[in-house]
């Protein structure tokens, strides 16, 4: 007992730990990069797999030396120890032969650096701005020139708070997915409108940082047909694990298809700035506007949390000055998390500013119609 | 005469007992002993944070703590840990060992040593008490990039200035053994015949007076930008977000070889001792942690390859980065050399040395992976970065620490420590470090990013793998506070010099070592 059955229990564990691992990882997915879908994820794929075996080669080279030497050259075997302690021929070797070994990794990643870096003539351009905690997109150039949307979590409160069942794509599905053509070079340009995000889809081998104040680019064509999953990958605040990113890749036929039908979507959209709604509409509106943007901070019951994010129920801007109440909506308050929602469309503001003076204990009784917000505008 | 030399041996053990001895110690060893316990303190602390955030993560969905409460976990884990843990670790180390090594009798400034230990109780207060102010922790992450570190409350002040004031006590710290060092070496010591540890400690002494006073100014102005109005990083008003990325990371990536060099040093230490055998290539050991420090200053951008950076800057910062590999290779290829033909036992300290060495170059091949743009591209962000620094943190710095201790127990405290508790110690950790870390690796490459409460589906089994082994790891720990105490209370009285293959200075001085270590300062041949 003792000393010697730590080690060898241990070791007897470890054995059984790691065949254990090879069974539950199955899926080889789950162990390395994903399957790639761009040319540049493909590099990326097979640079890290040369990498792998490089860095293999080399563990067992020094851990083979290594451990013969702890098996064979212990005193308990009664192995005298040799006087040595210095060689400045062995030291210059292997000095210089890693030297090489790192410049065959450099060569391949130096090519590749610069493919991922050439952003010029675009297909399409689409600005991809991060917002706490969502991303919006513009189409700015090329098929689909026009088509704005933001893109939230679609997966329910009540799966996250395991209420309910979680879904198949639980916490990496959206309410609007980027649609982009198959084979199209794809130029993204990011900013964000408060702090840092980053923009990242594994399969696609593209992720940028999104910061605010400044435009950064990448490029991805996306090969294959498909829907393509990432993450925001910056913290940027409480729900930065809940701001998903979905690409779906489609013939370039569909994507026609998709492009006039969001057109239409805007076109019927713009109309109704001019239109006068009733408190019913606005209020059941903006329930919907209030729970995909406002919820996170300032809570579904409307008293925020306290010390982190202001109430809203019983707050006296929320009953009282309506000017003040759609400018901070707007404009955001400085210095604080409440960020700008001038993004939003004019019924949404107009809705959301209304759901919030008229609901839980809150009767200021009045509404805001969108054609007000428009104003604001100009 | 007698009655002469007795009054010297009465002033020699003189201090005031109880609290005030403490308080008041200008003592290298009793300075060096409360950095340990302080280290040890905040080491608790932060691995119940870790152990927190682990839980939260067993499974998917949110149980245990909001996101927002995660996130000030795992800022003040990384916090706890670095300010913490890691570094008072190495300058408690440095305390004990530099003096009893170079053949001082103390160390340069002893007053102003008393001075930088006690700094870092009140700071590690006013870091914790954040917890407790409106708005919480601060809540960015460790390294706090603005924006978002603006938008925090009243806890990020307080952060800033726990900052301030642990920084201050660094660069105390470094003057002062920067000063012995080079001042108080027994007559005959050149630089050249100084033990490596203490050489190492030299090189990261210098890196801390470069960099502290950086990371100094960064807060600072984070600090005039959250409340006086100027706009360093706020883009609206003329500054950029970024740079204080790069300010940052000037003095972060430095920052990480402060943490791993001094380990280097223990280790190169302890394998000549249990291999019985010289240090191979103690030159070449030398001029590979100096080139380690001196790339490290030149590197930090790699931290940033996703921020936007022209071609010829993520060029210039891939193939510095890629270079470190090289004098770092250098290093465990010595290593390895010492062990060749030695007559080696396997003592706690060596296995934990040889087990730094074995997961210290898994996190290196990593770390040369995230080198590759192209490759860091993916994995920045995600586990896979998580998985790397804690295997050169975790199973580097921390595995040198637990080799050092053992090693220097018997010299500390006059007893022997329980061997076959060490090794539990050792093994234990080995296997729940790996059963944690390892898989990260893989969660990282499928896509888990890293700072997240919550986590898709397809990363389930990985999580509760790693929370297991967490778990696992966080209790071992207790064992070794139980060894050390039972070491510190009693056991086998141990020779001045237990280890028969140990060569320095420190082994010629009785065990427990007195508490003035050279009075007459020793012949170096």
């Amino acid at each position: 007992m003792g000393s010697k059955a730590a080690p060898t229990i241990m070791g007897a564990l470890a054995i059984a730990f790691y065949s254990g691992l090879g069974l539950t990882a199955a899926d080889p997915h789950q162990l390395n990069l994903p399957e790639p879908q761009s040319i540049i994820a493909q590099q990326i794929y097979d640079q890290h797999t040369m990498l792998l075996w490089i860095c293999l080669a080399i563990f067992i080279g020094v851990f083979g030396v290594m451990f013969y030497s702890v098996l064979k050259h212990r005193k308990s075997l009664e192995h005298p120890a040799a006087n040595f302690h210095h060689s400045t021929t062995v030291e210059i070797i292997w000095t210089i032969i890693p030297i090489f070994i790192l410049v065959a990794m450099a060569y391949p990643a130096t090519k590749t650096v610069i493919a991922m870096k050439d952003t010029s003539s675009p297909d399409i351009t689409i600005k991809a701005t991060g917002y706490q905690w969502k991303w919006g997109y513009d189409y700015l150039t090329g098929e689909g020139e026009g088509i704005n949307f933001l893109s939230s979590l679609s997966t329910p409160k009540a799966q996250i708070e395991n209420a309910a069942p979680k879904g198949e794509n639980y916490l990496l599905e959206v309410d609007n997915r980027v649609v982009v053509p198959v084979g199209k070079k794809v130029r993204v340009l990011l900013t964000a409108s408060d702090v840092i995000h980053a923009w990242w889809v594994p399969a696609l081998g593209v992720k940028q940082d999104a910061i605010p104040g400044f435009i950064r680019d990448a490029w991805f064509a996306a090969d294959r047909p498909g829907t393509y999953r990432g993450q925001c990958a910056e913290l940027c605040g409480k729900e930065h694990g809940f701001m998903p990113i979905v690409v779906e890749a489609v013939e370039p036929k569909k994507y026609a298809q998709w492009v006039s039908e969001q057109k239409t979507k805007l076109a019927a959209a713009r109309m109704d700035v001019n239109k006068e709604f009733t408190m019913d509409e606005l209020k059941v509106e903006g329930e919907k506007v209030y729970a995909a943007n406002c919820v996170a901070c300032h809570q579904a019951d409307g008293k925020g949390i306290s010390g982190m994010f202001a109430a809203l129920d019983g707050s006296k801007i929320a009953v009282g000055n309506r000017a003040e109440h759609i400018n901070i909506v707007m404009n955001g308050r400085a210095d604080t998390a409440m960020a700008a929602f001038k993004h939003m469309s004019d019924v949404q503001i107009a809705a959301v500013v209304t759901y919030e003076r008229n609901a839980w204990g809150n009767t200021a009784g009045d509404l805001v119609q969108p054609s007000e917000i428009n104003q604001l505008r100009k | 005469m007698a009655a002469v030399e007795q009054d010297i041996g009465h002033v020699h053990e003189h201090h005031p007992s109880g609290l005030m001895r403490w308080i008041t110690t200008t003592n290298h060893k009793d300075i060096g002993t409360m950095y340990l316990w302080f280290s040890f303190a905040m080491f608790l602390t932060g691995g119940v944070m870790a152990l927190t955030i682990r839980a939260e993560l067993f499974q998917p969905g949110l149980q245990i703590v909001q996101p927002e409460f995660f996130n000030q976990l795992t800022t003040m884990h990384g916090l706890v840990m670095v300010f913490g843990a890691i570094m008072p670790a190495f300058v408690g180390f440095a305390n004990w060992q530099i003096p009893m090594m170079i053949g001082a009798p103390d160390m340069a400034f002893a007053r102003m040593n008393n001075w930088s230990f006690w700094l870092l109780p009140p700071a590690a207060l006013l870091l914790m008490s954040s917890f407790f102010v409106p708005g919480g922790a601060p809540a960015g992450g460790w390294t706090f990039y603005p924006p978002l570190s603006v938008q925090m409350g009243i806890g990020m002040d307080m952060m800033i200035f726990a900052i301030h004031i642990l920084g201050a006590s660094s660069i105390m710290g470094s003057i002062n053994i920067i000063t012995t060092i080079l001042n108080m070496r027994a007559p005959g010591m050149s630089l050249m015949q100084m033990p490596l540890f203490v050489w190492t400690w030299l090189i990261t002494a210098y890196l801390l007076v470069l960099v502290m006073p950086v990371l100094a100014g960064v807060v600072t102005m984070l600090l005039t930008d959250r409340n006086f109005g100027t706009n360093f990083f706020n883009a609206a008003g003329g500054g950029d977000p970024v740079m204080f990325q790069h300010i940052f990371w000037f003095f972060g990536h430095p920052e990480v070889y402060i943490m791993i060099l001094p380990s280097f040093g223990i280790v190169s230490e302890v394998i000549p001792t249990f291999a019985r055998k010289p240090l191979f290539g103690y030159s070449s050991m030398v001029y590979a942690t100096a080139s380690i420090a001196i790339l490290s200053c030149i590197v930090w951008a790699h931290h940033m390859f996703t921020a936007g950076m022209p071609v010829t800057g993520q060029l210039f910062f891939m193939y510095g980065t890629m270079l470190i590999a090289v004098p770092t290779g250098v290093k465990v290829f010595n290593w390895t050399a010492t062990m060749w033909r030695g007559s080696m036992t396997f003592e706690t300290p060596m296995l934990f040395s040889i087990g730094f060495i074995f997961l210290f170059v898994i996190g290196g091949f990593s770390g040369v992976v995230c080198a590759i743009v192209p490759i860091d591209v993916q994995v920045q962000d995600t586990y896979y970065v998580i998985a790397h620094f804690h295997y050169v943190l975790v199973s580097g710095s921390l595995f040198a620490i637990f080799a050092g201790t053992y090693y220097w127990l018997p010299k500390w405290t006059g007893h022997m420590y329980d061997e076959t508790l060490g090794k539990w110690h050792f093994w234990l950790s080995m296997f729940f470090f790996n059963l944690t870390f390892f898989v990260q690796h893989f969660l990282g490459l499928a896509g888990m990013p890293r700072r997240i409460p919550d986590y898709a589906l397809q990363f389930a089994d990985f999580n509760m793998i790693s929370s297991i082994g967490a778990f696992g790891f966080g209790t071992t720990q207790l064992l070794f506070l139980y060894v050390v105490l039972k070491c510190i209370r009693g056991g086998a009285k141990a020779p001045a010099k237990p280890w028969d293959g140990a060569k320095t200075l420190e082994w010629t001085l009785p065990s427990p070592a007195p508490y003035h270590s050279f009075e007459t300062p020793p012949v170096i041949k």
